[in-house]
């Protein structure tokens, strides 16, 4: 077997690289897919708790690269899914404890065994990023439609493109279609037309989100939610499937709502 | 609700973001593409002005693409 290594980042931090990183991991592995995801965050840990894992983690990746335990004992298995696996970041060492010819080693090694090794990046441009960057064979970069985040995102896609990293596309996360149409935001459209690099994935803001990350499960296991809806057509085109984009549209409104939201206005 | 309509003409924040990244993000490209570029322009100034009387703040000096040719530009006005 030999799998593919994605890449999530974002230049930004806290456009929810992550949570995208959670829900896809879950969304390929339901999808039958053998699947690990890397944490890289390494001192800033996190997937571990989006994916409701933290309580089972013994070894992380710096033990691995240290060669501390073997990347068998590093694995850890989800409670929901059969195939899908997390290594965890360290939480007491900092970015330069790995470095990106290692991960690459790590990753290469994991392709043997598993359909899709997806590799959480840090924030920022930096030693974290390069770690994440050195392996991808596709990389997926997530923003939002603020100007920082677009700024960011383009300066990433500047970087992957310098290093001959062509396989890349876009998530645009938490759009709110009320904000849109006011032109208080900017639509899906406007990102394409600055940030121009296809387009995988558009995700509605959704105030679910919070209280999933609570508890440790992520939207795409509960299908019925809008971002969750999102985050499976995501997985379905990274299979290669093509599966047609859905407008993001506001909510309809019942007319009491719509009277109750016109007094509150 | 209706007042939307007299707001229509004025410029949305949305657009505005857009018009200012698209400003942006295009001095950025150029920048990050080739970095030596605030070089050379020093080095032109310190070179050039040895022979002619030239105004630092007038060179410029750019990449442009024309199609798929990239083209440095380099405009020194002397005084």
């Amino acid at each position: 077997m030999s799998g593919k290594v994605l890449t999530i980042t974002s230049g930004k931090g806290g456009v929810g690289k992550s949570t995208t990183t959670a829900n896809l991991a879950l969304g390929l592995a339901l999808a039958g897919k053998k699947v690990v995801t890397i944490d890289l965050d390494i001192g800033l840990r996190n997937l571990d708790m989006i994916l409701g894992l933290e309580n089972r983690i013994v070894y992380d990746v710096v033990n691995v690269v240290e060669k501390v335990c073997k990347v068998k004992q590093a694995l850890i298995k989800d409670k929901r899914v059969d195939n899908l696996f997390l290594i965890a970041a360290a939480q007491t060492r900092d970015k330069s404890a790995v470095k990106p010819e290692q991960i690459l080693e790590l990753s290469n090694e994991l392709k043997k065994e598993f359909d899709y090794i997806i590799l959480d990046s840090p924030a920022g441009i930096e030693g974290g990023f390069k770690n994440a960057m050195l392996p991808a064979d596709e990389v997926i970069i997530v923003t939002t439609p603020e100007i920082s985040a677009v700024r960011d995102a383009d300066r990433v896609i500047g970087i992957l493109e310098a290093n001959e990293k062509k396989d890349m596309s876009l998530i645009i996360n938490r759009i709110n279609p009320v904000l849109v149409r006011k032109g208080d935001m900017m639509s899906k459209d406007d990102v394409l037309q600055v940030l121009s690099i296809p387009l995988i994935g558009v995700v509605p803001e959704d105030g679910n989100i919070v209280s999933y990350t609570n508890i440790g499960e992520p939207s795409i296991l509960h299908p019925d939610s809008p971002s969750g809806k999102a985050y499976k057509n995501i997985t379905q085109r990274i299979l290669g499937k093509d599966v047609p984009f859905i407008e993001i549209v506001e909510k309809k409104k019942g007319i009491i709502e719509t009277i109750i939201n016109f007094f509150k206005e | 609700m209706f007042l939307d309509f007299f707001r229509r003409n004025k410029k949305s924040s949305a657009q505005k973001a857009k018009d200012r990244l698209q400003i942006i993000l295009a001095h950025e490209r150029v920048s990050n593409k080739a970095p030596f570029l605030d070089d050379l322009r020093k080095d032109l100034i310190q070179v050039v002005a040895k022979y002619v009387d030239i105004d630092p703040k007038e060179i410029d000096v750019s990449l442009q693409k024309d199609n798929s040719i990239e083209v440095l530009e380099i405009n020194i006005p002397i005084k």
